[in-house]
């Protein structure tokens, strides 16, 4: 498949904003149990809801460029029983309002006690409207996912690991990036947010690299012989229909040359993994927050590369009718 | 149930490309707006098809032989396009089978072409919006056409009538025929998808011929023997015919 540049930042900008407010909101959450010290409402959790705003509005915008016609893109919202991306459009601004609710509570500070238990943990409000939008946040993470996962014709896309890909890059990045929000904030959430991250990326290393070995070793259903359906071990293209190009031969290709596309592979390999883990480790044993920052940067560029190289590794069996001109 | 189909007959087509070219005519024309074609007489044109002629070479040299093989929608009968288009832009009429895009709904994504393995579904460089085939439909109901004339233009245009035009699910019609008797079949079948559409295969007309077939063994009046003709007084099975 083409590797169309608005899809890639929309996936990576809303996975890393979806992942930061898992980590402000795990954050909140074991303040509450008294596993972590409570944060100042309105630096963190307010302008921390702001920055996930940001990069989910980033993420929205950018994906209008993919559309070809953006002024129609409120139509997209009607077909949710039997379309993942009808779902996610339903399910993006779902997020953005529950998150900026949440902001808004921890600006505000109405932020009522709902529960009391005995061991004086209590259930505030932002909890309450938090725990929504982490539910959001996971189906925001199914729907983004299956929109791939579910056409079983890309049959690279066509797994459950698609899903599990998505969720944990975009945790891992959030938690790199709240690893950075935290230092700048001078809390001390840096070790928790930083040590997760670290978790986080080697999770989804194993099952990127799971996802990698099953390409890999994939084989077709589709050939030349079941595409024209004529049984036959030699069949060559020798005319595709016309000489110039059409959308057959834009949208399906990634136009890259073996080279590049290889080495993209490893450029995301490195970028997305070990690089940033060693600068989280760094940034939090020698107490550097522009490490940290980096960690996130390498890492968000890295991302970049490994939805490029997600697209570009996806071959469309409608190929085998576009082998030659 | 009704599902019109096209039936492809490879045995038949020459690989004229009128059906391209017709289809191009009559849709370009059509109510969704017309087909792009850019830079139809200069460098790296482009534009938007509903119909293309593919040329395959089967076999090795000098065993070869080419298929001229017309694509276009196949109009499947559980067309994985449709569910998948977030619009409802995309969608297969009830009452003819046929798979349609709403030119006034549809916002451009290509959703729909990821999820076609035929690549039937292309996106429109002016209007930006997905297009393709429509068995056209603006065409075949059409009153003020003669009724012989209410066939997608393909069909029309085809001069050596490789391509079919009816409804599959009329087990008397054409198309049902065609298929049923000479081995019409379904491309990619691997995905489910059930196109409508069918092609005929190639068929080679053969007989086997044994030498004493070539040669007529018993011949009473010496004719066709080889030269010198045989001399008057020669034995012959029928001495009164003999010359």
């Amino acid at each position: 498949m083409h590797p169309a540049f608005s899809v890639i930042f929309l996936t990576t900008l809303i996975g890393a904003g979806q992942g930061l407010f898992l980590a402000l909101y795990t954050g909140q959450l074991f303040s509450v149990f008294k596993l972590l010290p409570a944060q100042d409402p309105v630096n963190f959790y307010a302008y921390g809801g702001l920055l996930v705003l940001v990069l989910l509005v980033a993420g929205l915008f950018s994906s209008f460029f993919h559309l070809g016609r953006p002024e129609r893109a409120w139509r997209s919202a009607a077909m949710w029983r039997t379309s993942w991306l009808s779902r996610e459009v339903i399910v993006l601004p779902a997020l953005m309002g529950t998150v900026a609710a949440w902001g808004l509570i921890h600006f505000l500070g109405w932020n009522p006690v709902l529960l009391t238990f005995r061991a004086g943990v209590e259930i505030d409000l932002s909890l309450l409207v938090g725990a929504i939008a982490t539910l959001i946040c996971f189906a925001l993470f199914l729907c983004t996912g299956m929109i791939y996962a579910c056409i079983k014709m890309l049959q690279e896309w066509a797994t459950p690991l698609t899903v599990v890909n998505y969720t944990l890059f975009g945790a891992a990045s959030g938690f790199m990036l709240a690893t950075g929000f935290a230092a700048w904030q001078g809390t001390g959430l840096v070790n928790f947010y930083g040590g997760s991250a670290v978790v986080l990326t080697t999770l989804v290393f194993l099952t990127r690299a799971a996802s990698l070995y099953r390409n890999s070793r994939l084989k077709h259903k589709s050939t030349l012989e079941t595409a024209i359906g004529i049984r036959h071990a030699k069949i060559q293209q020798k005319a595709q229909g016309a000489m110039g190009g059409s959308f057959n031969t834009r949208h399906f290709f990634h136009g890259a040359s073996p080279a590049k596309y290889r080495s993209i592979k490893w450029y995301f390999l490195v970028l997305v993994f070990p690089l940033p883990l060693l600068l989280v480790i760094l940034g939090m044993t020698m107490q550097i927050s522009g490490l940290l920052w980096a960690a996130f940067l390498v890492q968000y560029l890295g991302l970049l590369m490994e939805r490029w190289f997600f697209f570009a590794q996806a071959n469309h069996p409608q190929n085998l009718y576009y082998q030659t001109v | 149930m009704t599902q019109l189909a096209l039936v492809i007959d490879l045995n038949v087509c020459v690989g004229c490309h009128a059906c391209v070219t017709s289809c191009k005519e009559w849709n370009t024309s059509g109510t969704a707006g017309f087909l792009a074609d850019e830079n139809p007489y200069a460098k790296d044109p482009t534009g938007t098809f509903f119909n293309r002629v593919q040329t395959f070479e089967i076999g090795e040299f000098p065993n070869t032989e080419t298929v001229h093989f017309p694509q276009s929608c196949l109009h499947c009968e559980d067309p994985p396009c449709v569910p998948v288009c977030p619009t409802g832009a995309s969608y297969k009429r009830e009452e003819d089978g046929i798979v349609l895009v709403d030119s006034e709904k549809c916002i451009g994504c290509s959703y729909c072409s990821w999820a076609c393995p035929y690549g039937a579904r292309e996106l429109d460089e002016n209007q930006k919006i997905m297009k393709k085939c429509t068995l056209c439909v603006d065409r075949i109901y059409d009153e003020t056409l003669p009724e012989a004339e209410r066939k997608p233009a393909c069909v029309m245009a085809c001069p050596t009538e490789a391509r079919l035009f009816g409804d599959v699910d009329d087990p008397e019609s054409e198309v049902a025929t065609a298929i049923r008797e000479s081995g019409g079949y379904q491309l990619m079948p691997e995905w489910g998808t059930k196109p409508a559409n069918h092609y005929l295969p190639r068929r080679k007309a053969s007989i086997t011929i044994h030498e004493d077939e070539l040669v007529r063994a018993d011949n009473p009046l010496k004719k066709e023997r080889k030269l010198p003709m045989p001399d008057e007084d020669d034995p012959t099975l029928d001495e009164i015919t003999s010359w």
